[in-house]
């Protein structure tokens, strides 16, 4: 059994990455990304890692660089977050297109402007149709778990696409809490070598990314959306697989004291456990209260989220990004999408929470159920609050 | 659980105190959580960096708001910071002074507990250098009580190497020499 140290998250992030035998790592800074490129260059400085770190100009480059290792076939990572994520959109969904293994940690911040460098998901929902698998978790020992299987979802010979892992910014990132790390013998199991399917190589010549017109177009597009939402079977395979070898479980959509609850809450990211705390409190004074947790954003996990929400006669969706001009936060949109056509559905609040650092306590949490509990039930209700604005 | 609130100057080294804290709690089988005050930080302004620590998981991950402890590294910074903001009424406040607790319950009012020790002076002499954040540890493991000095001995040697010695002297001079109001 592996010993629980205390260790800032992002730390411990660039030491999962160290221990899967990756081959390349380009990372540019960027607040509240920064502490694991420099700690992953210091691994390699320091001969504890065998890999290269190049050092880029942009996070352009740091994502351009880290697909064409990924062609001669290494096990590739960088890590980025908000501008330097929307600085890379460009490339992600060619990485995709390329059917590229990428692994890309992401230190969630708001996207400027006005300019902020706290935590909600307005960097990764632009991404959201780029192709990729993304995933979020909701503490440092899951960002270190997830960093680890990320690469094996992404090299899987069904999946090959590119992974990014969701770790919030500051409230995760520069936190000092316990993480255990898998002992090295088993990650060396668990993540075996890359076997790609074709790579770059002077004597060998390949095309990759090559270039397509409206007779072929179409089809890649489909098969891209194939791959993606196959991956699925994949993701949960690694999963179990996990579950088995180092004890800890993962699903798609998660749930907390949710059975026989009237009213769910959903939340993504590191604010779960603090909703948690508003789950046990409402509970305690007899409130059917439970929370549904979404782990899985890419593939959206339609039937695991109808599986557990369709129970319910409410259901409040929390979103960390706005959709503008929209019908309120990205999550919520998918929610309604995969509810839209079942006959019995519940009524779907949406609440806009802890936008660009705005913190959320369990009181707020405790508040926004209790104003649903109060709300008549209309399966019409198209509304959605910025929780806490000041107007 | 226990939340404690660290006041501090950017560079006076309370971001290191949560982390070394935190690390020893966990590294003797607590649940702890150490961070900084989210956002930009410059030398020699006023900062604040938090500690949590319990005998089971944590799971909440939003601001102290009312924290048992608070413990002040610059006294320069009373008056400029609202230091007993939000401290529990039967909280306690520590403060890196040569004033007396009793002058500083009255300059500040507040009804808990309040303690002083001149962990500047401490820190001067035990590792030449005014920066008290270490010594201070000493000064909250005795008015709090939740581990042993001893418990921070590997966390501050894995730390600080070298000079982890002197920096294990400082906090248990705080320890004892602390002074407390009631």
């Amino acid at each position: 059994m592996a010993k629980r140290v205390g260790m800032e998250v992002a730390l411990a992030v660039a030491e999962a990455v160290g221990q899967c035998n990756i081959d390349m790592a380009a990372v540019y800074p960027i607040t509240p990304q920064s502490h694991i490129g420099e700690h992953l260059s210091d691994l390699v400085a320091d001969g504890k890692i065998d890999a290269e770190f190049v050092t880029v100009e942009s996070e352009h480059s740091a994502i351009s660089a880290i697909i064409g290792a990924s062609g001669t076939g290494a096990r590739v990572y960088t890590a980025t977050s908000s501008q330097g994520l929307m600085l890379m959109h460009e490339i992600l969904p060619i990485a995709s297109a390329m059917r590229l293994p990428l692994v890309m940690g992401i230190a969630n911040r708001a996207v400027s402007g006005p300019l902020n460098i706290l935590n909600d998901h307005s960097d990764i929902m632009p991404q959201r149709d780029c192709g990729w698998i993304s995933l979020f978790v909701e503490n440092g020992q899951e960002a270190i778990d997830l960093s680890i299987q990320a690469f094996k979802i992404a090299e899987h010979k069904e999946v090959n696409l590119p992974v990014c892992v969701n770790i919030d910014g500051f409230q995760l990132t520069h936190m000092v809490e316990p993480v255990e790390f898998p002992d090295q013998e088993l990650v060396d199991k668990f993540l075996p070598a890359r076997v790609p399917f074709a790579t770059l190589h002077p004597s060998k010549p390949v095309t990759m990314g090559a270039f397509s017109m409206a007779d072929y177009f179409t089809e890649i597009m489909k098969a891209k959306d194939e791959a993606l939402k196959n991956s699925k079977k994949t993701i949960l395979a690694v999963w179990a697989e996990w579950a088995k070898m180092f004890g800890r479980t993962y699903k798609p959509v998660e749930t907390y004291k949710a059975e026989g609850a009237e009213i769910l809450l959903l939340t993504m990211g590191s604010m779960s456990e603090t909703a948690e705390l508003a789950i046990d409190e409402l509970r305690a004074k007899g409130l059917a209260v439970g929370l549904v947790k979404l782990r899985l954003w890419r593939p959206f996990p339609f039937a695991e989220i109808k599986e557990v929400l369709l129970s319910a006669k409410k259901v409040l969706v929390t979103d960390r990004a706005v959709s503008f001009g929209g019908p309120g936060g990205p999550v919520c949109s998918e929610i309604k999408a995969a509810l839209y056509n079942e006959k019995d559905r519940p009524t779907i609040y949406n609440c806009i929470i802890g936008l660009g650092g705005r913190d959320v306590t369990v009181a707020d949490f405790a508040s926004m159920i209790k104003k649903v509990a109060e709300e008549e039930a209309n399966k019409n209700a198209d509304t959605y609050e910025f929780w806490g604005v000041r107007e | 659980m226990i939340e404690v609130r660290w006041h501090g100057r950017g560079g006076q080294g309370a971001v290191t105190s949560v982390e070394l804290l935190a690390q020893a709690a966990i590294g003797v089988g607590k649940y702890a959580q150490g961070f900084p005050s989210f956002g930009p930080e410059r030398r020699g302004a006023p900062v604040a960096a938090f500690s949590r620590i319990d005998d089971k998981k944590i799971k909440v991950r939003s601001g102290i708001y009312q924290p048992d402890v608070v413990i002040v590294l610059d006294s320069s910074l009373i008056g400029l910071v609202n230091v007993t903001e939000g401290l529990k009424p039967d909280g306690i406040l520590i403060v890196n002074t040569t004033k007396s607790p009793k002058d500083v319950k009255k300059e500040l009012n507040f009804s808990g507990i309040v303690a002083t020790v001149d962990g500047t002076g401490i820190a001067r002499k035990e590792m030449g250098v005014p920066i008290a954040n270490t010594t201070m540890i000493g000064a909250l493991i005795k008015m709090t009580g939740f581990m042993g000095l001893d418990d921070l001995k590997e966390s501050v040697e894995h730390r600080f190497g070298r000079i982890a010695q002197k920096n294990l002297t400082a906090m248990k001079r705080a320890y004892e020499e602390i002074k407390s109001s009631n």
